[in-house]
């Protein structure tokens, strides 16, 4: 972004916006030098309970919505603001959870919901007709707001909106899902800022915390990022080649947005202890449920703490189930979790030893669900990584300079080198277990089994190799390159004759190519598209994760479903100045992704003077 | 000392203040107890402010005498060993009624709880390092607020003894900030489900 050379920004800041955490980090670029890098953790202060201000470490992604008597005027002040407009963070999660229905959580994972209107007021779902319902883009705007707010507070001599701001993504957002996230931070007053995908984000920070991390990654390495969150699992692989000397990366591939994630394994577990509860003649209540569900997630991480040399080691813990009245003695409910079960849960559930051909279970959906958010249908997370690894088989077959050493008939993309992020994997029987099973794909066919790259910060790597990352940009340093983890194609239906009871058939139109870096643009598509004038016209929208060489213009008759994934729609509204109304125009599609990371499509009309276009919309309104 | 005089409210605050900082600053307390003694802090510096939301103040202490303790604080905390380890709830019941299980269910919440609230929101450290049983010298000038001699107190330091506790001291605390309105009173609200 072009920032008055004069007064370069004091701080890279890095957002980790999470599903259910946000964190921030600052590297102080006077303090820095180099490598040798000053990143720090910024606390947040929030409201933890009724008139109480704490600063933590992390912001929890939640908004509650009030009822007008629920709490005291000035109850939620912060240290800015005597009535913030918003209860977000520690009391937002705490009140939340005894009210749901007052509740806003997961507003991530809902703006890349596809099937929803991001913009509308949606959340909670399912909330009382008095709350004051909000969209999943609002939610993200409060969260930024609220960090914006916080580093101001502590910064006031160099406020958020003239730092170098560097904001994490999911690696499998889709174009649409990035584009909000744009606009909220720019509807949240952040100006100078960068999107990063959050499995970069964990290994610039691996990098900034390993003095000789070029020891431990060599040429040729094909590097799995495994990032397992509170509600998301996140796949990536980046190819390491030698480019003029020097150490290159170079993101190959982004696994799809899988709803599965560390709270998934907290509830599999209470369920466990509450059917176990249940045969003793005990009855948990809902609130009783939450609180089991914690106990559950303190005694799952004491249980898997032990190593493979057995240090640490427990068989079982116990767990208790508080009252709710007064009365704790007496009215707590007391049981165990023992290894066994977990193992049961965890290890065979979430992370069971398959072979790399297996793939996750799909049920078919009602054609009409109820509006939710698509969970995860398969919980094995290493199903999910086989089916990824099985698509990617070829992901660097046409990367120049780049001779990965494949096993002979490999039938997925053998890693070299493995990577972790995510607290859940801080578990040494989950981390040992994917190592496992990735070793195991490994030799069955001939080939080695990938090494684990040690040191790196499961918690806070987000956030700080964000923050990283904004100071490599602007002072250079290694930087992973990637560009477009998909290739972008417009549906077009075909112009035949109507066949009563057919659909007519789609062609692809490759408008945005694989690979397409930030800052560049694409030539037109050279196949026109009709748009009426003054009606907004839509479009299927189609992904590849795999057609790596479809240059703009190739158009594809059938595709598997594999191969072309549905996205949204997008929508296109042509003004009529000019123009009849009704009148259908021919235009070009040109793609551009922004220095800020997100695709922008631009409508061209064919006949036009050139200089007429109009923004194509990726984020269309749902209408049902 | 330009204001000699300060007015009992602002008295009143400077009270509260100094109590934490004596609490809480080993050099502040020092002074304090030099200033009671009869004499003026020589090396009382303003650089030596901490960092603990004590506002910076001049290098004098109050009146030395028996203030009340400040109960705001003291509330806050209860409330927050009460929010995080069912604290209140605990000691409220009557434990002669029920067997050593079901108070031993308790108690991990108790414990849970209130563990992670002391670890949230003080640093502490044991006054002394040693392990305990090991012998120790105490010379001339040791504090005596933070090692209590016990047994056989005769004849002149260095004393060499057995050290039988540790000791705890707070190294750094952060209660949350409370805002105007807040009710500290209120160690728990009452529940309505409605």
């Amino acid at each position: 972004m072009s920032r008055d050379p004069a007064s370069p920004a004091r701080f890279a800041v890095g957002i980790d916006l999470g599903t259910t955490h946000c964190a921030l980090s600052v590297v102080d670029v006077e303090a820095s030098d180099g490598e040798d890098v000053a990143i720090t953790a910024e606390p947040i202060p929030q409201t933890v309970s009724p008139g109480e201000v704490q600063t933590l470490p992390l912001l929890p992604s939640f908004v509650y919505l009030p009822h007008a008597n629920e709490l005291e005027p000035g109850a939620t002040a912060l240290p800015w603001s005597a009535t913030p407009a918003q209860l977000v963070g520690e009391l937002a999660r705490a009140r939340g959870a005894q009210t749901p229905t007052r509740l806003v959580s997961s507003a991530k994972s809902w703006l890349c919901h596809p099937g929803a209107d991001r913009r509308a007021p949606i959340l909670p779902p399912g909330a009382p007709e008095d709350v004051a319902c909000i969209s999943p883009l609002d939610a993200s705007v409060f969260y930024l707001r609220h960090l914006r707010a916080a580093f101001d507070d502590a910064r006031p001599d160099t406020p958020l909106h003239t730092q170098d701001v560097t904001i994490t993504v999911p690696a499998s957002f889709d174009p649409a899902a990035r584009e909000l996230t744009a606009e909220a931070a720019r509807l949240a007053g952040i100006e100078q800022f960068t999107l990063l995908e959050e499995p970069q984000a964990a290994v610039y920070s691996w990098i900034a915390s390993q003095a000789k991390w070029r020891d431990a990654l060599h040429v040729n390495d094909v590097l799995l990022v495994v990032d397992v969150g509170g509600g998301t699992t996140d796949l990536s692989l980046i190819a390491v080649r030698d480019r003029e000397g020097d150490l290159e990366l170079h993101r190959v591939a982004v696994g799809e947005h899988i709803l599965l994630g560390g709270d998934n394994m907290d509830l599999a577990l209470a369920h466990v202890v509450k059917a176990k509860l249940a045969a003793e003649g005990k009855r948990l209540d809902l609130w009783q449920l939450r609180a089991l569900t914690y106990a559950c997630r303190v005694a799952k991480e004491t249980l898997l703490a032990a190593d493979d040399d057995g240090r640490d080691a427990v068989d079982a813990v116990p767990i208790v189930v508080p009252s709710r009245g007064s009365k704790l003695i007496g009215g707590s409910l007391r049981t165990e979790l023992t290894l066994d079960e977990v193992r049961q849960v965890i290890l065979e559930g979430f992370v069971p030893v398959v072979d790399a051909g297996a793939r996750p279970a799909t049920r078919a959906r009602g054609a009409l669900t109820e509006l939710g958010l698509p969970y995860a249908q398969d919980a094995a997370v290493t199903r999910h990584l086989a089916a990824f690894l099985g698509r990617q088989v070829d992901a660097t077959a046409g990367l120049e300079d780049f001779d990965s050493a494949q096993p002979e008939g490999a039938t997925y993309l053998h890693p070299t080198a493995v990577l972790f992020n995510g607290g859940v994997l801080k578990a040494p029987a989950l981390a040992s277990r994917l190592l496992e099973v990735l070793g195991g794909w490994a030799e069955a066919e001939g080939g080695e089994p990938p090494r684990l790259l040690e040191g790196a910060d499961l918690d806070r790597a987000v956030a700080r190799g964000a923050a990283y990352y904004g100071y490599v940009r602007a002072g250079g340093g290694v930087r992973i390159r990637g560009g477009l983890a998909q290739s972008y194609y417009v549906g077009v239906e075909s112009a035949m004759p109507a066949v009563p009871g057919l659909e007519p058939p789609v062609t692809a139109l490759c408008v945005a190519p694989f690979g397409m870096e930030e800052g560049t643009e694409a030539a037109p598509a050279p196949h026109p598209l009709g748009l009426v004038v003054g009606e907004p016209v839509r479009f299927r929208f189609f992904g590849s994760p795999t057609r790596r060489d479809d240059e703009v213009g190739v158009t594809l008759e059938d595709w598997s479903d594999d191969e072309l994934i549905e996205l949204g729609a997008i929508e296109a509204t042509l003004p009529e100045d000019g123009h009849a109304r009704g009148e259908v125009v021919p235009v070009l599609l040109r793609s551009a992704v922004t220095e800020v990371g997100t695709l922008e499509l631009t409508a061209l009309p064919v006949s036009g003077d050139g200089k007429r276009e109009w923004k194509v919309s990726l984020d269309v309104r749902d209408k049902g | 000392m330009a204001n000699s005089n300060p007015s009992i409210f602002a008295r009143f605050f400077l009270a509260i203040a100094a109590y934490f900082r004596v609490l809480f600053d080993g050099d502040f307390a020092a002074s304090v107890v030099k200033l009671r003694a009869g004499a003026l802090p020589a090396d009382a510096s303003p650089g030596a402010a901490s960092e603990r939301g004590v506002p910076p103040e001049p290098p004098s202490a109050p009146e030395p005498r028996v203030e009340r303790a400040p109960a705001d604080a003291a509330m806050q905390l209860l409330g927050l060993l009460q929010r995080e380890g069912r604290f209140i709830d605990f000691l409220r019941e009557d434990v002669s009624a029920y067997p050593d299980a079901d108070i031993g269910a308790a108690a991990r919440v108790v414990h849970e709880g209130c563990k992670r609230a002391i670890d949230e929101h003080f640093t502490l450290e044991p006054v002394r390092a040693e392990a305990e049983g090991s012998r120790v010298t105490l010379d001339r000038g040791f504090d005596a607020r933070a090692i209590q001699l016990t047994g056989q107190v005769a004849g002149e330091p260095p004393f060499t003894g057995t050290l039988q506790h540790r000791g705890w001291r707070v190294r750094e605390a952060k209660l949350p900030k409370l805002t105007e309105t807040h009710d500290v009173t209120v160690l728990a609200p009452a529940e309505v489900e409605l």
